[in-house]
């Protein structure tokens, strides 16, 4: 099977009006020693084949369809409007090319213009990107916005241990060839102690809302402090949670990064996702990625166009700050239709939802015999509990009960061995909770 | 024709989803927490429904018609490929779900780097890296990392034809190196005296676009080779024109040490606008130790041929690291995986004669009305040049917005930056014989429009949604929000001036 239409004839044709006779002879500037290789690949399928193949495959995973899912630590099982599969669907979305011919590209551009009007409403902030490739990343790109703002002069970044173990690990990829001075999340250190490492050198600190615990920080004196020792203050937050919470903006952030991953994306087993981008006016000018703006035509109708484009790699070459040539465009529109969807109704009660269930969870699991839950501050969605056996023991014998279990902490935090994130969503009923309550008793009695 | 934004669209209090009632005892909300108000729409599933289908009119699309855009291997997009990576067990599987109960997802992944090796030559493959440039920044950064990694640290320059991408020279400068720029020979070839001039210790290594962005196979490319080999550099593939080479040739097997994929360009995946992509990596023995992370290893082969093997995570040993959160675009690699296992071994090769076919016939088909500057036998896609002798006010440009009058997208316009006005030009091997002749026949009559009426082409499009946009308006009047600035934004920016003070 393949997708290329050509008949016979046509392909006769068409060499003759090429002036050759075999398709071979299209590919003799290909060293000879090396053209037209063995492909050992297996034999062709048909479409019915394909899927009963793929379908074996993706039956043979556990996933949250089939399982009560506890699970979280940077990717969320919520629920996803009818609507926007059909809609993103569209070949019209689906199969269009980055909109570099704007006159034929305005439903795109139009989409990600809404999309980031509504991630500066969501965030505080009074611009936003057109995304970039997921969290991880855009906190990799805040960095280097922070570089750029703080003119090379300041190489120090401060992480705070509490921002997702991954983010921290690609910042470390990007950064490995410049001289950046990445600290603060080696250990334990809390909100004070990352105060205490600012100094004239240090471009940025960034600190997670809520954290990766779950928890919600005291941010208000880290924001007056980061501002008075002249570096930006970045935010890496979970876009749910904003349905409830006060802004960043309002905190007093400077960059608001974050996984878009909630707002109607599926898991997909880690992407695509969207890495979300918001900022203050003041630094806009030196961001990567994708922007849009609002513009007219000959015509003087309104229309929307990518903007900022000399920043971009095409035509600063060596001296853009950021190779990025694409966005997550297909995210965005997933995101942008569902928060239209949702709306200021939907985002809170959502966020009302996980907040409540997860609450009962947790105070249902710290009744538990055993099973501590760290209550010390607020949180959202996810908690850490300390459990009486080793994760792994106890996820083995909960996915025998059809519950994915919590987050093993221990494979990031050393100090947290036998800890376990749990997290609960709007999807999760009361009969799972319980149920998750019930298999928690059950395999550690 | 313009559509109203959706913030235009609602009432307040309107609702466009029903959500449960909560089901457990509700637990108190500090009040200091909460946030006042969501400037968010109001808005009907209908009216949102509605405003997406309209918006999506607007736009132009594989699905819609013709899109010869070089470059970027717009090709037909299976439908079954959405359906597969749809599938409950791949699109509702946590990323941190254990290894044992993912076995059918790392199946895939592990069957697809074995296939991408496969088809390129290479030892082993990395599937993370989100997008064709965050792969190549991966290919950059193991370069690195390998020179560092025998104390050979004195290597800062990379080697790139000034034919190349944007994206080379940006990568180069993310990963700590500097570009050096090299020529290109009367036929549109890497100039191989200039490439030996900087052929010393310093360099890192090469990055190179094959077929060059002329779309021509560089004739002396073992030569290139060997020359940066032999002064102890890496070669990097920049694989964006892949669809020349399956079954044509194998990177690896011509010496290539790094190589990035599109599987948005070459395997089929959805452009969607402008993204999401996929670029995985592929190495030759060297760097196998330097391949972000992670990979799916086999951790226990399969006790008979009837059983699977269990197959796991590996971290290399001198990994580069981790490029994004989790294990790349996996709905990507599921949609890749459905087209290299449709087309099979026979297929695949298929896909590189018909596109290199397609190219040719309709260079060969154009030379006679327009300027072709490489004009030999071509790979996949071939460029030239849009402007015609005495008519002055006619630019590429302008050539491309009348083709959307004619219901053709245009093709990439003005790169690679070597060819005057260039339009480079890539059907792809989805499309007829007779889409390539209409095709054909309108650029024919497209340049005896530029020389009759000119302003024909100079103001077009004609009957698009919109027409040339104001594009310094909008970096000028910078508007990229359409909310009004909320109250407390001014308290926090005064209040932030006063500290910093």
């Amino acid at each position: 099977m393949s997708y290329t239409p050509h008949t016979d004839l046509e392909r006769q044709q068409m060499l003759s009006a090429i002036g050759v006779t075999t398709i071979e002879d299209l590919f003799e500037a290909v060293p000879s020693s090396h053209r037209f290789p063995k492909l050992d690949l297996p034999k062709p399928l048909s479409e019915m084949e394909v899927t009963a193949e793929l379908s074996a495959l993706a039956d043979a995973n556990e996933h949250a369809a089939d399982f009560a899912i506890f699970r979280g630590a940077g990717a969320y099982h919520h629920f996803i409007p009818s609507a926007i599969s059909h809609l993103v669907l569209r070949g019209e979305f689906l199969t269009a090319y980055t909109p570099y011919q704007p006159e034929v590209s305005q439903g795109t551009l139009q989409a990600i213009y809404e999309y980031q009007s509504m991630m500066c409403a969501l965030t505080g902030m009074d611009a936003a990107n057109a995304s970039h490739y997921d969290g991880a990343t855009s906190l990799a790109e805040a960095v280097t916005v922070a570089l750029e703002v703080g003119r090379h002069k300041r190489n120090k970044i401060i992480l705070s241990p509490a921002i997702n173990p991954q983010y921290r690990a690609v910042v470390r990829t990007y950064h490995q060839g410049n001289n950046t001075k990445i600290m603060g999340d080696s250990g334990r250190a809390d909100i004070a102690d990352l105060i205490e490492m600012l100094d004239e050198n240090t471009a940025m600190v960034a600190v997670s809302y809520p954290n990766f615990f779950g928890q919600i920080d005291d941010l208000t004196k880290l924001a007056e402090r980061v501002h008075q020792a002249g570096a930006l203050l970045v935010m890496v937050v979970n876009p749910t949670a904003l349905g409830l919470l006060k802004s960043p903006g309002e905190l007093g952030a400077d960059i608001v990064v974050g996984e878009g991953q909630p707002l109607g994306i599926p898991m997909s087993f880690g992407g695509p996702y969207l890495g979300f981008f918001a900022i203050r006016t003041e630094y806009v000018r030196k961001i990567a990625g994708r922007i849009i703006g609002e513009t007219v035509d000959k015509e003087g109708r309104r229309a929307y166009v990518m903007t900022l484009r000399p920043r971009e790699q095409d035509i600063r070459r060596e001296k853009a700050t950021s190779n990025i040539c694409t966005n997550q465009g297909l995210m965005s529109l997933t995101a942008c239709i569902y928060m239209s969807l949702m709306g200021k109704y939907g985002m809170k009660k959502v966020a009302e939802l996980c907040y409540h269930k997860s609450h009962y969870a947790a105070k249902q699991i710290s009744d538990l015999k055993g099973f501590v839950v760290d209550m010390s501050k607020p949180f959202f969605h996810e908690f850490v509990v300390k459990c009486p056996q080793s994760v792994a023991t106890i996820n083995d014998k909960l996915i025998e009960k059809g519950i994915i279990g919590g987050y093993d902490l221990g494979i990031d935090y050393p100090h947290l061995k036998d800890h376990m994130l749990v997290c609960v969503t709007e999807t999760n009923t009361k009969e799972e909770i319980d149920a998750l309550v019930e298999g928690l008793k059950e395999v550690t009695a | 024709m313009t559509e109203p934004l959706i913030y235009d669209l609602g009432a307040a209090g309107r609702r466009g989803v029903l959500l449960p009632d909560c089901d457990v005892p509700e637990s108190p909300l500090a009040a200091e927490l909460m946030r006042d108000n969501l400037d968010f729409p109001e808005v009907s599933e209908l009216q949102v429904v509605r405003h997406f289908t309209r918006l999506s009119n607007l736009n132009f699309s594989i699905d819609k018609g013709f899109y010869p855009l070089g470059s970027c291997t717009m090709k037909y997009n299976p439908k079954l490929n959405e359906d597969m990576a749809r599938l409950p067990g791949f699109a509702h599987l946590h990323p941190l779900n254990d290894a044992e109960g993912s076995q059918g997802a790392l199946a895939l992944m592990y069957n697809l780097q074995t296939w991408l090796a496969e088809i390129s030559g290479f030892k082993a493959v990395s599937l993370t890296p989100a997008a064709g440039a965050q792969g190549e920044l991966a290919g950059i950064l193991m370069i690195r990392k390998y020179h560092v990694d025998r104390g050979d640290t004195k290597r800062t320059k990379i080697l790139i034809p000034n034919s190349a991408h944007g994206t080379n020279p940006a990568t180069v400068t993310m990963a700590g190196f500097t570009t050096v720029e090299l020529p290109a020979d009367e036929n549109g070839d890497v100039d191989l005296t200039a490439l030996r001039e900087h052929c010393d210790d310093t360099v890192a290594g090469m990055m190179i676009t094959v077929p060059n962005t002329l779309g021509l196979f560089e004739s002396k490319i073992i030569d290139v080779i060997n020359a940066v080999h032999d002064c102890g550099g890496l070669m990097y593939m920049d694989g964006a024109n892949m669809n020349a080479l399956l079954g044509a040739v194998k990177p690896g097997e011509l010496g290539f040490d790094v190589m990035h994929y599109n599987l948005h360009k070459t395997f089929s995946t959805p452009h969607g606008g402008g993204g999401p992509g996929s670029g995985p990596v592929g190495v030759g023995e060297k760097l196998i130790p330097f391949l972000p992370g992670p990979i799916v290893k086999i951790t226990e082969e399969a006790a008979s041929e009837d059983d699977a093997p269990l197959y796991g995570w590996h971290m290399p040993e001198k990994s580069i690291g981790r490029m994004k959160a989790f294990q790349g675009n996996f709905g990507m690699h599921v949609r890749a995986y459905t087209y290299i296992r449709i087309h099979g071994d026979r297929g695949i090769k298929d896909i590189t004669r018909h596109a290199v076919l397609n190219a040719n016939y309709i260079r060969v088909k154009l030379r006679d009305t327009y300027t072709v500057p490489y004009d030999r036998i071509n790979a996949h896609e071939f460029v030239l040049e849009g402007h015609f002798d005495g008519v002055d006010s006619v630019h590429a440009l302008d050539i491309s917005k009348r083709l959307i009058d004619y219901g053709i997208h245009p093709p990439t316009n003005y790169f690679p930056l070597l060819v005057h006005e260039a339009l480079m030009i890539e059907p792809t091997e989805t499309e007829d014989k007779a889409t390539l002749d209409e095709f054909i026949d309108v650029m024919k009559k497209i340049a005896v429009e530029a020389k009759e009426n000119p302003e024909l082409l100079t103001s077009a499009p004609h009957n698009a949604p919109v027409s040339r946009l104001d594009e310094v308006r909008a970096a000028k009047q910078l508007v990229l929000c359409c909310r009004p600035i909320p109250e407390w934004a001014e308290s926090v920016s005064s209040s932030k001036k006063d500290t910093a003070q």
